[in-house]
């Protein structure tokens, strides 16, 4: 290699002339290059990529000489969830604290929905209906089913309300509080179409409102209708995006709601505008926070159960979530993942094939891609296309899901017992610190090493 | 409970001034292959009123009935002597609602079938997100209406408010009297000889006297269908 070097009439990197500027960095001029030539706002899936305060920023305080252990791999630890014990007749009774979050059929297709629904059923958890209606393939593969209602009503029917398990009210996503669902005309193939009676393939933009109630005073009076129509049976779930939360999960249990779904802004989306993802909602971590100051206020706590969503992800994450208060999670990103999103090869009759190609073709690479709305999902999980989605073999998508849920429980039964746990819901706010200013104000926990709860006495 | 209804010849009467209202649907979603027609006495407005049914009887509300008046129906025809409130037949799926008075907002919203008849005046919302109804209204209905309808026929005989038809998708309105103004998307089309037949038949339907000659229809433009944009500059 020649160590002469080559004439080049840019300046060299580091020097004034190349400083990037940190308002106008290479991302915003992209996005402003963008804006100008398309008159369009950008839409992707997933949730949130910017930094921001989470359950990392939380630490457990493993038992020792003032707390008593259990042994991780011998004593008993429960993860069983009751959740509906409110009203319903019947409330949902899981295995683990951790459910499958409510995903459409239509983002999703039927074969990812079949394999939820196995895996969910194998662990003994619940999986979640979607904007799009409740498909055959996951009622008959879901023992526990949560059917959601949401503005749009795609699909919506009374069969379904009383086949389901519990009814979820959808108010908002974490992904987009105050902002209706999407789905892109390639993604509104000919069934997806004929379940939410729509012409196939238009830019479906679903209502953000419901159609028949207004305010939370309209919602008990809905409330007490599907309690009617399914005889007080079923357990009712009222589902927020996070925003006002500590108002909004007090007018949920002034509502008549069993469970309260709170969706932090972590959530994630099939396809939602980059600016409504990124800049409306706030993070899970101050969430359930307020989610358990609203519930604790109102002396319900334990009376009305508390879901977290919103970015959640490993055993640990349940565990912190569960400390603060939460009765159970919500996993959407997570399960995706497992399933297959952002790997690099797919799984068809035992061989792992390269998806690289197809990542390329639509401009990203695994590990960064959030392109669920084009609906050319390079593993199959987020596709309606009739090639693309047989790349998600149920069988195959079921065993990784699984084991995800399996690896979760493990780890937040292991944490239950390092903390002196018999039961996962035993974790407290008491067993964790924070290691930064920002988690321990929006937590509410002690930074770590101190007593101090910024916000909290005055100062 | 069956003890408290006076049941003869498959006609059973409810009074809600002593029965529950949970009694009452507790019963209309039991075996009814013997009952022909129930009656509900003394509704004063209660809400849910013969929600969630799914079998071919006749429910007559003796009075006016709050939100949610046979909410969900599949099969059964249920009659509102009397006004009612929000969410009328909301997403009813077969069968037949009707309103001897007037209604209040959302009537018949995102419903996907059946028939809702109402006599009087509908408040705001009516039809929203209809989703292959039928909704005929003997006199005016409010703002908004058929929003986002995506399927399904409404037949208006008095006038419109604002917004009608906003963001409408393959529903069709048939007005009689005035629009105040069309929503995004909507806009009056010529009316067909099978329009005219549609219209005549489901006055017909509801008992109506009008002449089908007198409605216009109002449809989607489809501009709304896909994103507008010019897409393919790049820099």
């Amino acid at each position: 290699m020649s160590t002469k070097s080559t004439p080049d009439s840019s300046p060299p990197q580091g020097s004034l002339s190349r400083e990037e500027s940190a308002g106008f960095n290479s991302q915003v001029i992209n996005y402003i290059q963008r804006a100008a030539a398309t008159g369009l706002y950008e839409i992707r899936g997933l949730g949130a990529k910017r930094h921001l305060p989470h359950f990392d920023d939380l630490l457990f305080l493993g038992a020792s000489l003032s707390r008593y252990a259990l042994e991780g791999y011998r004593e008993k630890c429960s993860s069983k969830t009751i959740l509906g014990t409110r009203f319903a007749k019947k409330p949902i009774e899981l295995e683990i604290p951790i459910t499958v979050a409510g995903m459409s059929f239509g983002a999703l297709s039927a074969n990812v929905k079949e394999a939820l629904g196995r895996a969910a059923t194998e662990m003994g958890t619940s999986t979640t209906t979607g904007d799009g209606g409740m498909t055959a393939e996951e009622r008959q593969s879901s023992k526990t089913l949560v059917y959601q209602c949401l503005p749009s009503r795609y699909g919506f029917n009374p069969d379904d309300v009383r086949r389901a398990d519990a009814i979820e009210i959808v108010i908002g996503q974490g992904a987009k509080p105050g902002g209706g669902g999407m789905l892109l005309g390639q993604k509104v193939s000919p069934r997806v179409a004929k379940m939410r009676t729509l012409p196939a393939g238009v830019d479906q933009r679903s209502a953000c409102r419901h159609p028949d109630w207004t305010g939370p005073d309209d919602l008990a009076i809905k409330i007490k209708e599907l309690r009617e129509i399914t005889d007080w049976e079923k357990p009712i779930y009222v589902k927020v995006g996070a925003t006002r939360v500590f108002h909004d999960v007090k007018l949920a249990v002034h509502s008549g709601a069993d469970v309260v779904v709170v969706d932090g802004m972590q959530g994630g989306t099939a396809a939602t505008q980059v600016a409504f993802i990124e800049h409306v909602g706030i993070p899970t971590l101050a969430a359930v926070r307020q989610a358990v100051d609203a519930l604790e206020d109102l002396n319900m706590k334990d009376q009305v159960q508390l879901i977290v969503s919103g970015g959640i992800r490993s055993g640990a994450d349940v565990a912190k979530a569960l400390a603060m208060g939460a009765d159970a999670v919500a996993i959407g990103q997570g399960i995706l993942i497992a399933l297959g999103c952002n790997a690099e090869s797919y799984v068809q009759k035992g061989a792992h094939l390269s998806a690289l190609a197809d990542y390329h073709k639509i401009g990203t690479a695994p590990g960064f891609c959030h392109h669920c709305q084009t609906g050319k999902c390079p593993v199959g999980v987020t596709t309606q296309d009739a090639i693309l989605e047989q790349r998600l073999e149920p069988l195959v998508g079921a065993q990784r899901v699984r084991n995800y849920l399996k690896t979760l429980n493990m780890e937040l039964t292991m944490i239950a017992r390092a903390c002196g746990k018999q039961d996962v819901h035993h974790l407290e706010r008491e067993d964790l610190v924070a290691v930064t200013i920002e988690a321990a104000a929006m937590a509410g926990i002690p930074l770590a090493g101190t007593s101090w709860v910024p916000g909290r006495n005055g100062f | 409970m069956v003890s408290a209804v006076k049941a003869t010849q498959g006609a059973v009467v409810f009074d809600l001034a002593v029965q529950p209202l949970r009694e009452l649907n507790q019963f209309l979603h039991g075996d009814l292959t013997s009952i022909k027609t129930v009656a509900v006495e003394n509704p004063d407005g209660a809400h849910s009123i013969a929600v969630g049914l799914n079998a071919p009887v006749q429910v007559d509300i003796k009075g006016h009935a709050g939100y949610y008046a046979a909410g969900m129906n599949q099969e059964a025809t249920v009659v509102v002597h009397g006004n009612a409130g929000p969410g009328c037949a909301e997403n009813m799926m077969s069968g037949r609602v009707e309103v001897k008075g007037f209604a209040s907002g959302g009537a018949g919203a995102s419903a996907h079938g059946g028939l809702l008849v109402i006599h009087g005046d509908a408040g705001l919302r009516c039809g929203i997100s209809l989703k292959g109804g039928t909704i005929v209204v003997g006199g005016d209905v409010g703002s908004f209406s058929a929003f986002m309808a995506q399927a399904g026929t409404m037949v208006v005989c008095g006038d419109a408010g604002d917004g009608l038809g906003d963001s409408l998708y393959e529903a069709v309105i048939y007005v009689r009297g005035e629009v105040k103004s069309l929503g995004a998307d909507a806009r009056l089309e010529p009316m067909s000889a099978a329009d005219l037949a549609t219209v005549k038949q489901l006055l017909a339907d509801a008992g109506l006297a009008h002449a089908a000659s007198e409605f216009k229809r109002i449809a989607s433009a489809k501009t709304l269908y896909h994103w507008n944009a010019d897409s393919n500059q790049t820099y």
